[in-house]
């Protein structure tokens, strides 16, 4: 109720028919394009075919174009979230319901996350309400290193979430995958190798299949990866571990490399900013919770940054997805902190937007505001990365999305005790 | 996602019970409350004592800040005087002479943060096997265990609470594996080469029982009872029942879980009782009168705002998150609005973490159920906010009496924040335990440093 009329005091636009782009222009906002830089005030966006069309103080909208007056609002990029199981899982524990891993599987690099992926789940929309448009999904590993391929989604409230499938293979050699490929390093180490060996042999037609570990389909999933038409994100964090990946560019030239976690990254960013890889990292992660962590801390990212790193918070190791603007919030506590080392305001948005897209090779394209990106965009009630504010309107690809889940059903039937006349199951 | 494969090991926790309004005060661990026969124990019932002292601290003034007694009173360009320990005055115009003064303009101060809810040392980092210390999971009601003797003083957890949180008083509760876990032990935090050297002085014993999913899937898989919700009732009420007629036998040997829930029947021991959902809440607390006790705090309550009216009228608090939903399926109905329901229904709300990272940010979980709730026109002072995570802690671990709130004469527990503790923004920037200075942002030697850290990568570092 409070929400709707907020929404009726700030709009003058009608959405006539809520599943088609609209040409709009929000003036007069607070405007942060997610590119890094700060945040400008009195500005317009005009998004125009589900695109954006212009941004900026000095642009000046057709008068003929519809007009949400954005007085008193932020606007940002929608956000990017990199490494969800969003869309994979109802509810993670229950297993019936969850499709994240595949545990007792026959396949692994050739799992692919799209015909699993449902956008109806509750999460999805959970995360819709807090501002994120577009995540990437990614499966996790259980059965073997090779986790599978993951997906880039958008997070609108319509059947066709894929926006970019098979985008990349996912593999981990962090203490897990050690363990999973039997118990050390030495072994996930020989695991990948021989992976890669066996889908180079056959990509190159010298597949005989009855000498080599992986299945066939496996091998032909990972030649993608070998060819560097797919990107390969690997999990590691101990900084030996991530000069170990790294090094895998000597013997296997062409690997677009995603860096994920990377908990110690900060102790070999130099070396990884010349390597030109980005990395997806643990953000407020402080603790030694795993020998592979010991030199953790919450200045990881920012120190990663300050190397000249494209660096994005992993949305994995935040305790809930929608709490990426409270991550992104401390980031730049930090930069206020003695001897911590943060992120500006700026850059800290770009964090959750516009860097997990450079890291997809998606650069311009989404997570942030400019001219021919995706029109998706966030009306926020105040400083996005404050805990107080929230998203007010929601556009993906020029529509608005509808902001109500089971959440906000509950909200309102429990808004009051009252059961003087019926039952509580009668309120809906 | 690692807290939610936590959980899902059993290893998650959610413990509690602990009534806002009516806990047992200071000495409520050694006596029985007033008015109830004394105990008959003839038996040492504080085998592993207290050994803090109190670290020495100087004369301090914190003075101009905005403060937020915990009592949920604002007091603005105000100054907190802390004297021998504990606080002298909250005021305007105080005599500052020959105290250490630092100025607070700009700033805030709020009373220590107090995280009911936390696995610290049980479950300590780095948290390999070797370590895993939190769930007695062989039994279903384990009352003889104890958690101080599983706790690890040396968790660098300890030290992360202290310097990002400004966790002042935590309370250490075995795992939810269990109908009935075990005692859970408050602390203060400080670093202490000893359990004993951390142990709240004077705090009562909690007791940490668990309802749902977790104990009916532990003892479920193993093929025993209970794998059900009615089974779990059954063995905690034969278990209640077995432990009344433990206390009636005059010839008894002693008996160290009866002696826990002879503890909690007597009202010595306060009951934090892990459970999501509103409907098993309702039923608890009628078990709870079927058999004599009263439950202090549901913990991961997140099904309150179902029955803030019960939970009124029971005394009862709820120890919550502001925000997780749905990891497990009594966790599907979670809403951020949930703490904000509770308070307009007049119930108690206690911010809790549960977790290693979230005892860092009990403040910011605070803001965030404060916000949720404004948006739909509950409006709740920040002060009121604040005693979320400090008094109403407090209060439902019985330690109220000594900490919680900046009025004279309590524990000088104390936080000076570089900014308004509710926003994202803010950090500690000084946290005091009992008058001493146990953190310091601007001076590097005023961090704790924990003895597994010691020549380590990152030794040292801010964190």
């Amino acid at each position: 109720m409070i929400r709707a009329s907020l929404f009726a005091a700030a709009a003058a636009l009608a959405f006539a028919a809520p599943a088609m782009a609209q040409d709009f222009a929000i003036t007069n906002a607070t405007v942060a394009k997610g590119d890094g830089s700060a945040p400008i005030e009195g500005a317009t966006v005009i998004v125009r075919g589900g695109k954006i069309a212009a941004v900026g103080t000095e642009v000046r909208p057709d008068p003929a174009l519809p007009v949400i007056d954005g007085s008193g609002s932020w606007v940002t990029p929608g956000l990017v979230a990199a490494v969800t199981s969003l869309g994979l899982a109802d509810v993670d524990g229950v297993q019936e319901s969850n499709d994240i891993s595949a545990r007792t599987a026959r396949f692994n690099a050739a799992l692919d996350v799209v015909p699993a992926l449902n956008p109806a789940a509750q999460h999805l929309k959970v995360a819709r309400a807090n501002g994120i448009t577009r995540a990437v999904v990614t499966p996790g590993a259980s059965n073997s290193i090779f986790a599978g391929q993951g997906a880039v989604i958008d997070l609108g409230a319509d059947p066709q979430p894929v926006m970019k499938a098979r985008a990349f293979q996912m593999v981990t050699l962090s203490e897990s995958g050690a363990r999973i490929a039997g118990g050390s390093r030495k072994a996930s180490h020989a695991e990948l190798r021989n992976a890669l060996r066996e889908a180079r042999d056959f990509a190159a037609g010298k597949w005989s299949g009855e000498d080599n570990l992986l299945t066939r389909a496996d091998a032909e999933a990972l030649g993608p990866v070998i060819s560097g038409a797919q990107q390969f994100f690997i999990e590691a964090h101990r900084a030996s571990d991530i000069r170990a990946v790294l090094a895998l560019k000597q013997e296997f030239p062409r690997l677009d490399l995603v860096l994920v976690g990377a908990t110690e990254g900060w102790l070999v960013a130099g070396e990884i900013a010349k390597s030109g890889i980005p990395v997806i990292a643990e953000s407020l992660q402080d603790l030694p919770e795993r020998f592979e962590q010991i030199a953790s801390t919450q200045s990881n990212i920012g120190r990663m940054r300050a190397a000249g790193v494209t660096v994005s918070i992993n949305a994995a190791t935040l305790e809930n997805t929608h709490h990426y603007t409270q991550y992104a919030g401390n980031l730049v506590a930090l930069a206020r902190m003695p001897g911590a080392t943060g992120l500006s305001w700026g850059e800290a948005l770009a964090t959750i937007s516009s860097r997990p897209a450079e890291a997809l090779g998606l650069r311009g394209k989404i997570g942030v505001l400019k001219p021919g990106a995706v029109g998706d965009v966030v009306i926020w009630d105040g400083d996005p990365l404050e805990l107080s504010s929230a998203p007010m309107r929601v556009f993906i690809d020029g529509i608005e999305q509808p902001l109500e889940n089971h959440q906000t059903r509950l909200r309102d039937r429990y808004r009051d005790l009252d059961e003087s006349d019926l039952p509580k199951a009668y309120d809906w | 996602m690692s807290r939610v494969i936590r959980a899902l090991a059993g290893l998650g926790g959610a413990l509690a019970l602990a009534a806002c309004s009516t806990t047992g005060g200071a000495n409520a661990g050694a006596k029985s409350p007033s008015g109830t026969p004394p105990s008959k124990a003839d038996f040492n019932k504080n085998p592993f004592p207290s050994t803090y002292r109190a670290y020495p601290g100087a004369p301090t003034a914190l003075v101009g800040a905005t403060v937020f007694d915990g009592t949920g009173r604002q007091f603005d360009n105000s100054t907190v005087l802390l004297r021998d320990g504990k606080v002298e005055a909250v005021g305007s115009g105080l005599d500052t002479i020959g105290y250490t003064v630092i100025d607070a303009r700009g700033k805030f101060v709020t009373p220590g943060v107090i995280d009911i809810h936390s696995h610290l040392g049980d479950y300590p980092s780095p948290s390999v096997d070797a370590h895993s210390d939190g769930n007695e999971a062989t039994d279903p009601t384990t009352p003889e265990v104890w958690a101080e003797h599983s706790v690890w003083p040396q968790d660098p957890g300890f030290t992360r609470a202290l310097a990002n949180g400004g966790v002042t008083a935590l309370q250490i509760l075995p795992g939810s594996a269990n109908l009935m876990g075990g005692r859970t032990v408050t602390l203060k935090n400080v670093p202490a080469r000893t359990v004993q050297g951390m142990k709240f002085p004077g705090a009562p014993y909690g007791f940490k029982m668990a309802c749902g999913e977790n104990p009916k899937r532990v003892y479920g898989g193993k093929g025993r009872m209970p794998s059900t919700r009615m089974g779990n009732f059954a063995v905690n009420r034969q278990t209640w029942l077995d432990a009344k007629a433990y206390a009636a036998d005059k010839d008894r040997k002693r008996n160290l879980a009866n002696e826990t829930l002879v503890g909690v029947l007597e009202g010595e021991i306060l009951v934090h009782n892990h459970c999501y959902r509103a409907d098993e809440m309702a039923l608890v607390m009628d078990m709870a009168k079927e058999m004599g006790y009263r439950v202090s705090t549901f913990h991961h309550a997140v099904e309150s705002y179902k029955i803030g009216d019960l939970l009124r009228e029971n005394g009862v608090c709820s120890a919550i998150w502001a925000d997780w939903y749905g990891f497990k399926m009594e966790s599907y109905d979670g809403i951020p609005e949930n703490a904000a329901l509770l308070q307009q229904a007049g119930a108690c709300v206690v911010i809790h973490s549960d977790s290693d990272q979230g005892i860092q940010r009990l403040n910011q979980e605070a803001a965030k159920a404060q916000a949720a709730g404004k948006r739909i026109g509950i409006d709740i002072p920040d002060g009121v906010v604040v005693g979320w995570f400090t008094l109403n802690a407090a209060k439902a671990m019985g330690i109220d009496a000594m900490t919680g709130s900046l009025e004279p004469g309590k524990m000088g527990d104390v936080v000076l924040w570089n900014g308004d503790p509710l926003s994202v923004y803010s950090r500690p920037e000084k946290v005091w335990v009992d008058g001493a200075l146990l953190f310091d942002a601007s001076d590097p030697k005023r961090r704790p440093v924990s003895d597994f850290e010691l020549g380590q990568q990152g030794e040292g570092d801010v964190k």
